[in-house]
């Protein structure tokens, strides 16, 4: 007997939805979806959807909600300016390999390329920043075209899908019958591993005296922490992190060597280039990690384990690449690994931790006097949640600071835009993430820019009573552009100092909890009240307005030859 | 790095939009696309695109590995001038009154071989196959002599020396691992 129902296209993509075991989206509605939205509300107890203040902001909450989940995210828009305003934070999600689909309503296919109101060539315009950008011109393609989507958006290397749903496929019926795509015959994802790469891998790390392991958000995409963890272990190797990979090892791991790239930490940035095998894990060699190519690691041999095979010598050329999931691939790997002890290589990186902590660290956590350091505050934060929070961050000094001085304990810890630096991308992207794991504390660290540029999303925190943490790391300056104006542009504050409003105040327009500290002494007592307190709290610190992120590695520069001062 | 003539071969599945995708690799990396061929491939549903650059050996394999990302292709590979087979098509619209005044021109079309598809009164349509070089050359002797009115040249053809359409290949073994895959699942 067959299962099949007539029903509309907008009806479909609800069960279709249903079917994919979705139970959260992100949308604002519109008339070219409308029929769409017309459907949800009689699937709202199944499938919750979160009202936003801007689609902007449902891109990056769906980015949050799927980064702290490893699930889907999921976004409803309306067609033309509903989707145009989803663009930031789908070339977000494809640059971060964030699993997202985006259904954007477009106008009835008898319309389109006539310039009708509210058309745009959505999939013309999303091509080039999505895994898949399709357009649903018929009601029945509607279960195949949501099967692959999902499909296609978190296999392999995730990434965003665009569904561009003319209106009249919303309304037009057909007979339904739930699908599920598991193949396409044009789509790897994930390509075989070659056993030799496995052997010579496993050879050119036995025979290292000064191995260094490099972790990427790839270890977390693969839920390879574990595989990671053995690894290491097993070889004695010493591992950095870069941003997104932070916490795919616990920061107290004693093989974690710290942060990598321009603001990340001294040790594992001059140890690049003395180790003699380097061992790159599900991370890209984005530039804000190598600086200058040309003085990167030229004394090493270097393996690269990744999933996407057009990573491969895309940056560094690599001696050995291990293509796969990392999750087989570092089991494989360490199958056939020599158990090792690296104590000599091992020390030698204490002396530039120590050195970082004595200029850089101490003084910014416990500077002692003078007016509030963001590390102190981040710091302050993290040690109050047991170093158990969820981090999200906005772009910016604020994010650099947040990344270096949060601690990580547990698998997924980090929610941050690193490719694309999109500021505006934390509050929405930390309501998304409440909505995923809602057993955790969700902190965001925002600066009094980047909290502006997505400023209306204190409307769904409202609405949602979501129970973000939000702290304002509030200097008064687009301070990231103004250090960099400081070092490279002669003190040329062109256009960085800004005049702020009162957040109090707005947050009280908000009925959202909120305390504003200046002083260190009060530091401690507004932590535990936002943390004590039920629900979204704002935390504003008044912090140093002309403070730097250090160390740097100057655009351009060698790893080794990072700034401990400016 | 040396920079040479490269031909991409392509397949993908017939889908409209991939033409933007598969050109978008090469304009990101500026390099600009010398001729572009597009085409239904023996393959049914399968086009098959067949592209020529300059560029570098190590450019054009990150192009390739980019390319062969987009979900829908198939298949890319890049290939020299010594591995391919390679064809061009070229047509010549010429002066009639010209080419009967001036005997170098038929001289020169029988020397080229080229075949002559239109004589009227006012112009005479040439056609000629062959390599880049020959047609240029063929098209730089005939402007010479002052006669050319238009001149069009098709993008390159090619096959590959190896003797069958790896895409087949390919189209099988993932169908077979699939189905395997499938058998394995329901055994267990
Ligand atoms: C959407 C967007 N516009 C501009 C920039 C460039 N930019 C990077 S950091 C920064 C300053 C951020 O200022 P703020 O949010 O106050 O953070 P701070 O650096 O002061 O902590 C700017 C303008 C960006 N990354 N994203
Ligand atoms: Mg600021």
């Amino acid at each position: 007997m067959s299962n099949k129902e007539t029903i509309t296209g907008a009806e479909a993509l609800m069960r279709s939805l249903e079917h994919q075991g979705v139970d959260t989206l992100f949308g604002y509605p519109g008339g070219s979806i409308m029929p769409v939205f017309d459907a949800l509300y009689d699937h709202r107890h199944i499938l919750n959807h979160i009202l936003v203040r801007h689609e902007q902001g449902a891109t990056h909450a769906a980015q949050g909600y799927a980064r702290a989940s490893g699930k889907v995210g999921v976004c409803l828009v309306t067609s033309g300016p509903g989707a145009t305003n989803t663009i930031t934070g789908i070339a977000d999600a494809m640059i971060d390999s964030t699993p997202v689909v985006v259904i954007a309503g477009q106008v009835g296919t008898s319309f389109l390329g006539s310039d009708a109101f509210q058309e745009v060539d959505l999939v013309g315009i999303t091509q080039p920043i999505t895994k898949w950008s399709y357009q649903i011109r018929r009601a029945e393609d509607v279960p195949w075209a949501v099967a692959r989507a999902f499909y296609l958006a978190s296999s392999g290397r995730p990434g965003p899908v665009v569904l561009d749903f003319a209106k009249n496929a919303q309304v037009e019926t057909f007979d339904y019958e739930p699908t599920t795509v598991d193949f396409v015959r044009s789509y790897i994802p994930v390509p075989d591993t070659d056993s030799m790469s496995v052997i010579m891998a496993a050879d050119l790390i036995n025979k290292a005296q000064r191995p260094l392991v490099l972790v990427g958000q790839g270890v977390e995409l693969g839920n390879a922490q574990d595989e990671l963890r053995a690894f290491i272990e097993k070889a004695d190797m010493p591992a950095g992190c870069t941003l997104l990979g932070l916490s795919a090892l616990p920061s107290d791991h004693r093989l974690n060597v710290g942060m990598l790239g321009m603001h990340g930490n001294l040790a594992p940035n001059v140890k690049t280039n003395e180790c003699d095998v380097l061992v790159a894990v599900g991370m890209r060699f984005d530039d804000r990690v190598t600086g200058n190519l040309a003085t990167y690691a030229k004394q090493a041999k270097i393996i690269h384990f990744d999933i996407d095979p057009a990573e491969i010598n895309k940056n560094v050329k690599v001696d050995v690449a291990v293509l796969g999931d990392c999750k087989d691939t570092l089991r494989a790997v360490t199958d056939l690994l020599v158990p090792a002890k690296h104590k000599e290589w091992l020390a030698s990186f204490a002396p530039y931790a120590e050195e970082e902590r004595v200029r850089v660290i101490e003084p910014e956590i416990h500077p002692g006097h003078g007016p509030l350091n963001m590390g102190e505050v981040v710091r302050a934060v993290s040690e109050a949640t047991r170093n158990e929070a969820v981090l999200v961050t906005d772009v910016g000094q604020n994010q650099m600071m947040s990344a270096r001085y949060f601690k990580y304990s547990r698998n997924r810890s980090i929610i941050t835009s690193g490719g694309l630096g999109t500021m505006g991308f934390g509050l929405p992207a930390a309501v998304g993430a409440t909505f995923a794991v809602p057993d955790r504390t969700v902190c965001v660290f925002m600066g009094d820019g980047g909290l502006q540029m997505n400023l209306q999303e204190l409307g769904t925190v409202m609405e949602q009573k979501a129970p973000v943490k939000m702290i304002l790391l509030n200097n008064n300056y687009l301070g990231n552009v103004r250090q960099w104006q400081a070092m490279f542009f002669n003190r040329k504050y062109s256009f960085t100092p800004m005049l702020n409003p009162d957040y109090m105040k707005i947050a009280e327009a908000y009925g959202i909890p909120s305390r504003r500290v200046m002083e260190r002494s009060d530091l401690s007592a507004a932590i535990d009240e936002m943390l004590s307190t039920a629900g979204p709290f704002l935390l504003e610190a008044c912090v140093i307005e002309e403070g730097n992120v250090l160390p740097m590695t100057p655009p351009g520069g060698t790893v080794n030859d990072m700034l401990l001062e400016c | 790095m040396d920079k040479k003539l490269y031909t991409m071969i392509v397949y993908s599945e017939n889908i409209a939009g991939l033409l933007n995708q598969i050109t978008a690799v090469f304009t990101r990396r500026q390099i600009n696309i010398e001729s572009l061929n597009v085409s239904a491939s023996s393959i049914k549903g399968v086009h098959k695109y067949t592209i020529t650059a300059w560029t570098d050996e190590d450019t054009i394999k990150k192009i390739v590995r980019q390319i062969e990302k987009k979900i829908d292709v198939l298949q890319a590979h890049y290939f020299t001038d010594e591995e391919i087979f390679s064809h061009e098509i070229a047509l010549y619209k010429l002066s009639t009154p010209v080419l009967e005044r001036e005997p170098k021109v038929s001289e020169l079309i029988r020397r080229y071989n080229a075949r002559v598809v239109e004589v009227n009164p006012t112009y005479s349509a040439l056609e000629k196959d062959g390599t880049t070089e020959d047609i240029t050359s063929f098209y730089d002797e005939l402007q010479q002599l002052g006669c050319v009115l238009q001149f069009v040249r098709s993008g390159r053809i090619a096959l590959t020396k190896s003797c069958v359409e790896r895409v087949n290949e390919f189209l099988a073994e993932r169908e077979a691992r699939y189905l395997r895959a499938k058998q394995n699942e329901a055994a267990r």
